[in-house]
């Protein structure tokens, strides 16, 4: 069990990457709010405790590896490696802007990234590669890797889901953030999934399923994860596209659009975010 | 030069769909969770029963509409270029271009003006491999009535063809009673002293060089041809004759792209000097358009200092 005084803090850095999120997108007047709000309060608990790594050393050779699949969060990643110290918070106005590190989807120009992902479908591969190679070196780094449920629906990802239950990757987890939107509508409009963590399980998967929005259930989850042997395991985190702000909340138009200036205000100021977050 | 309407081909691609669904019930959408950007959500909302989301899943996409095309159906896949040339590329190769099937790809969002999502989603590529697959036609529409006659011929064309479209809006430059012959190219100016050999909506920015150029006394054809594969052998070897030296310009990687295949059309038939306008073998970034087209080398500006250069190469050979 974590302490409440953890929790409290990480749940006050979720609100800090949320004001950032909305803040970045203020400036670049382009990029993905949705699925960056959705997946801030795991992703929060990911990188302040589940995760080990040095913003000091991006090439830590005993830092855990996080492949962020769902590249298009790139608002929210950028916001994370802020956050953790691996660039300067003031970069994140450079967002999507000609000569920025910080790319619409990320690259390895930006410390803290492992490895260029946007196109979906890419990341679980790569995950499996790091945690077979890891794991032939005798090494516990554990590999983390973040996805959209939409994304769910690449072939290549299901390949890549049977050969981490194949090979009983324990070192591997993925993040499934299942906010139930995809861009042309819901995922199970689009293209059902359901029931995904049956699908998971059928390929030799340890499922947990929480509310991707509680963080002592995002932290248990991270930690039970750890505990599991023989096996990868994957955390389907419920959770709501463009959390925290009510009129993104559900809305899939609000995938990959920018607010106007205005409403990233109204946007900031529904999640009380401090005033030097008003300066665009 | 003239203020010109501007509209995007990939609008104009949407609007073609909705038109033709109407003469030809054949003709059914496949789309892969982008159908808003892709403007084939005009067609799902008027034909619902006639159009199919796929999901993200484009390979699956794509051998589905071959199945369809099997059962008398006129497929059109459409996603961003990138996804849909470079991620089921041998789904298009080994099906659908080996048994030669009538399937209709729609590339959108080609070339470095997508902009500020960068280079994942910015398809650079996809010309040069769609081109090197047997029985695959490949048509780069410059504007809005180009895009509309491509995608109209294309429906009545028996076998692959794969269409690319741009995101941003462009100059409607061409008339709707110009000519539309797959694999001809359209004189759009005469010259004498160069050839500019412009291929998609960068077209605009061709005739912009063909003016700056006026300006220094140099006369330069400008062909555009929209049909990269078959390409036109015929004009290219009367416009290597005629002026001496040709510059191509597309929004692609000058390898294996519209420039290399002219330049195999040019090498077999009147070999001239040549410069190639275009992305010289990198990444594209985020940037809006304008920034890039700089950054990447691909305005009038740029295309009037190959010319130039191209011409110094023609002066020392003649
Ligand atoms: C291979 C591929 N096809 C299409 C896209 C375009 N695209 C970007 S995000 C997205 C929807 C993703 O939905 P989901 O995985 O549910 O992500 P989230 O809801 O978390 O944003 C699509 C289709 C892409 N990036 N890659
Ligand atoms: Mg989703």
């Amino acid at each position: 069990m974590v302490d409440q005084a953890k929790l409290k803090e990480l749940e006050k850095i979720a609100h800090r990457i949320r004001c950032d999120i909305i803040w970045t997108l203020a400036h670049a007047q382009s990029g993905h709010p949705g699925g960056s709000l959705s997946a801030t309060d795991f992703g929060v608990a990911l990188y302040f405790y589940a995760v080990k790594h040095d913003c000091k050393d991006c090439c830590w050779p005993e830092r855990d590896r996080v492949v962020f699949s769902k590249g298009h969060a790139s608002p929210l990643i950028f916001s994370l490696l802020a956050e953790s110290g691996y660039i300067e918070r003031d970069e994140l106005k450079t967002f999507r802007q000609f000569g920025s590190r910080l790319q619409g989807h990320p690259n390895l120009e930006c410390a803290g990234i492992e490895v260029g992902t946007g196109s979906l479908g890419q990341g679980l591969s790569i995950a499996v590669g790091m945690a077979l190679g890891l794991r032939m070196d005798g090494k516990p780094n554990r590999v983390y890797c973040v996805m959209g449920d939409g994304e769910n629906q690449e072939g290549s990802t299901w390949e890549a889901i049977m050969s981490a239950g194949h090979y009983k990757l324990d070192n591997l987890c993925a993040v499934l953030d299942s906010n139930r939107l995809q861009i042309d509508g819901w995922v199970e409009d689009v293209m059902g999934l359901q029931p995904i963590a049956e699908k998971w399980r059928a390929f030799r998967w340890h499922v947990i399923e929480i509310d991707g929005h509680d963080m002592a259930q995002c932290v248990e989850a991270f930690d039970q994860a750890k505990q599991v042997k023989g096996q990868p395991t994957v955390i389907i985190a419920n959770t709501v596209k463009g959390k925290g702000v009510s009129w993104m909340e559900d809305v899939a138009e609000w995938h990959g659009k920018a607010p106007k200036p205005d409403r990233c205000r109204d946007a900031l100021n529904e999640l009380a975010c401090p005033a030097e977050y008003f300066d665009f | 030069m003239t203020e010109k309407k501007a509209i995007a081909t990939r609008d104009a691609y949407g609007e073609a769909l909705v038109e033709l669904a109407a003469e030809d019930e054949r003709i059914v959408v496949l789309g892969a969770d982008l159908t808003g950007s892709t403007r084939t959500l005009w067609f799902a909302q008027k034909y619902p029963d006639r159009f199919f989301d796929f999901g993200i899943a484009e390979q699956n996409m794509l051998n589905a509409a071959a199945g369809l095309s099997l059962v008398g159906k006129i497929p059109w896949v459409s996603t961003y270029a990138v996804f849909v040339a470079g991620r089921a590329w041998e789904q298009i190769r080994t099906t659908t271009c080996y048994s030669n099937l009538n399937v209709k790809i729609g590339g959108a969002h080609g070339g470095i003006s997508v902009g500020p999502d960068g280079a994942t989603h910015q398809a650079l590529e996809d010309v040069a491999i769609m081109r090197v697959l047997p029985n695959m036609i490949v048509i780069v529409p410059a504007d809005y009535h180009e895009t509309k006659k491509a995608v109209a011929w294309a429906c009545k064309h028996v076998g692959p063809v794969y269409v690319r479209f741009g995101r941003e809006p462009v100059p409607v430059v061409t008339k709707p009673e110009d000519p539309f012959i797959m694999g001809k190219a359209n004189l759009i100016h005469d010259g004498n002293d160069v050839t500019i050999a412009n291929n998609g909506p960068t077209l605009r920015e061709a005739m912009e060089a063909v003016e700056m150029l006026k300006e220094k006394g140099i006369s330069a054809r400008l062909l555009n041809i929209h049909t990269v594969k078959p390409i036109d052998r015929k004009a290219i070897a009367k416009a290597a004759r005629e002026t001496g030296a040709i510059v191509t310009v597309e929004e692609h990687q000058v390898m294996g792209g519209f420039g290399s295949a002219v330049a195999e059309a040019v090498v077999q038939t009147h070999p001239v000097p040549m410069r190639f306008i275009g992305i010289q073998d990198r990444f594209g970034e985020s940037g809006t358009p304008e920034e890039l087209f700089e950054e990447f080398g691909l305005t009038a500006k740029h295309i009037v200092a190959a010319v130039e250069e191209v011409l110094k190469a023609k002066n020392l050979t003649s």
